[in-house]
């Protein structure tokens, strides 16, 4: 292989990766153009530039009404998934014990289940209990499906963990219970926001299991699928390029702090 | 997202306590207990549902253990059952042939870009997935430039679609289920030790072959969770082929949710979501079985 072939197969890798990215990103750019489109119904057609969409996010009918859920469903999923999910990862990362087989399917099968199974089945059983669907409902959906993300992240980041560390904090006659809070939480600590973030992107993006169980409760993704019909109105891509540039300033922020935290160490 | 499938392939080596006989149970007791009542409990109300009759009424269902449910279901909803396999395939397919090399250039080609491109993969992510399915409908759509521009140079007739046919459907599907395929891919193609391929082109391996022979086989566990990951959401989306699709583009999931929440017939649902979850369940253990890799949680 010559010098020649061998440059161009080098950057046939960039050239490719570079249409991949720009692939993976015409929905968002498009999505985020059309927030600032002049149109007052339906999305479809550009009409000309305003800010009003984002001055006015509010201005649909109904949309801060299910952002507003969505935000509160999101909170309440991500914090019990994340205590849940991070004593289950302990307890698989750090301990041995009968059963562990068994827990590790009972850890996996959600994530191997289509979300329309979950959501079916989950809606049979409300239903067969006497369970209206609502708030509530969509809370503990999302909580399920969560646990299973937040275990896998968190356990990681243990079996990550350099075990000298604990030792070394032993050493210096720590008990356990110092060595766990002062060392071991928070080395742990960053996999547990990831979690969390995780989880909290995981509930908030949900529609087929929220679908099936929020009876008539409106949520974010439920707001864009039944306003899709008829023509989505601006704001809602004002909200979903808000979320995505949140989303991505906390984790730009996240590998910023992480890298000065490894650089200091 | 990132993280979880960053590590769905992680290795762990590490002695466990095994002083402690309790303290793990009381560790995993509150989500094991949330698991098997919001989780295995469902599935099995809906195993119970799934022999039902109608009783008195609609919408009330007696138990009769009626089998022949699953035989209704599976004749009435054949086409849609392997249509979804068959866009699920292909979606895999095509998500796996998009992310390699993705995943490729990020991991070895990238230097100090590294994570600034790996966030940036998980970053469409963020946006919310009916938006971005909405976006594409829009993008591909009547009203889009790109039907008239292909229309305008007669690559598509004037009475061609882009949006309402099978190819919008696997196109979408592809795209909404990309990140689950790159992640993995990237975190085994990470791992991969840069002094392997070193030492295969010192063994007077070409590019190529070592791309073959080294590459591929230590990239494996990625491809494996990487699939997976892909084929299950897929197979059981209705998002796409609702949106982007047409009435003869129909997956089991649409069937599955028309049942439910419109003609509520929920022991055919029942039936059908469990034809789904089993046949997912043994495609998936066949091919983890074939493939060769360890544990996956």
């Amino acid at each position: 292989m010559n010098r020649a072939t061998r440059w161009f197969s080098r950057n046939l890798i960039r050239i490719y990766a570079f249409v991949g990215f720009t692939y993976l990103f015409i929905p968002i750019i498009y999505t985020i153009a059309f927030s600032f489109n002049a149109s007052t119904k339906s999305n479809l057609v550009w009409v000309g530039f305003t800010w009003n969409n984002w001055l006015n996010p509010c201005g649909a009918p109904d949309v801060c009404n299910a952002l507003g859920n969505s935000l509160k469903i999101g909170v309440l999923a991500t914090f019990f998934a994340t205590i849940l999910g991070t004593l289950m990862a302990f307890a698989m990362g750090r301990y041995a014990f009968k059963g562990r087989s068994i827990v590790n399917i009972l850890i996996f099968l959600p994530m191997a289940t289509p979300e329309i199974v979950m959501g079916a089945s989950l809606l049979t059983m409300f239903i067969s209990f006497g369970f209206n669907p609502g708030f509530w409902t969509i809370v503990i959906a999302h909580v399920m499906f969560c646990i299973s993300f937040v275990v896998v992240t968190v356990k990681a980041r243990i079996a990550s963990l350099d075990p000298r560390l604990e030792q070394a904090a032993m050493d210096l006659y720590a008990d356990e219970r110092e060595t766990f809070r002062r060392v071991t939480l928070p080395l742990v600590a960053p996999g547990i926001a990831a979690a969390a973030l995780l989880a909290f992107s995981l509930s908030f993006d949900d529609f087929i299991i929220t679908n099936f169980n929020s009876g008539d409760v409106n949520t974010f993704p439920k707001f864009v699928y039944i306003s899709a019909q008829r023509g989505l109105p601006p704001q809602a891509n004002v909200i979903g390029s808000s979320m995505f540039l949140i989303a991505l300033i906390i984790v730009l922020v996240g590998q910023f702090v992480g890298r000065k935290r490894a650089g200091v160490r | 997202m990132s993280t979880a499938l960053l590590h769905a392939t992680a290795h762990e080596k590490k002695p466990l306590i095994t002083k402690k006989k309790l303290l793990p149970y009381w560790l995993l007791a509150p989500g094991i207990i949330w698991l098997v009542i919001f989780f295995l409990v469902p599935i099995y109300q809906l195993i119970s549902t799934s022999t039902q009759t109608q009783g008195f009424g609609i919408g009330t269902y007696v138990q009769t253990y009626r089998f022949s449910n699953f035989i209704d279901a599976i004749t009435s909803s054949k086409a849609q059952l392997i249509r979804s396999f068959e866009y699920a395939f292909l979606a895999t397919v095509f998500a796996l042939i998009i992310s390699y090399p993705l995943a490729y250039a990020v991991a070895f080609k990238s230097g100090r870009w590294k994570n600034t491109l790996l966030v940036l993969i998980v970053a469409p992510f963020f946006c919310s997935f009916l938006l971005r399915t909405v976006a594409w409908e829009q993008i591909l759509g009547e009203q889009g430039l790109v039907i008239k521009f292909l229309r305008f140079v007669h690559i598509i007739g004037a009475q061609g679609h882009l949006t309402a046919t099978p190819f919008a459907v696997v196109a979408g599907l592809t795209y909404n289920f990309l990140p689950f395929m790159t992640l993995p891919l990237y975190a085994s193609l990470e791992r991969i030790d840069i002094r392997m391929m070193e030492a295969s082109g010192d063994l007077y391996a070409n590019a190529l072959t070592t791309f073959r022979k080294v590459t591929i086989p230590l990239s494996m566990p990625g491809v494996v969770a990487g699939t997976l990951l892909t084929f299950i959401p897929a197979a059981g989306d209705y998002i796409n082929a609702e949106l982007l699709g047409n009435p003869g583009t129909k997956m089991i999931g649409n069937v599955i949710e028309a049942r439910y929440l419109e003609i509520v017939d929920y022991p055919g649902a029942a039936a059908l979501s469990l034809i789904l979850m089993v046949t997912i369940l043994i495609l998936v253990m066949a091919y983890v079985k074939r493939a060769g890799t360890e544990e996956l949680v």
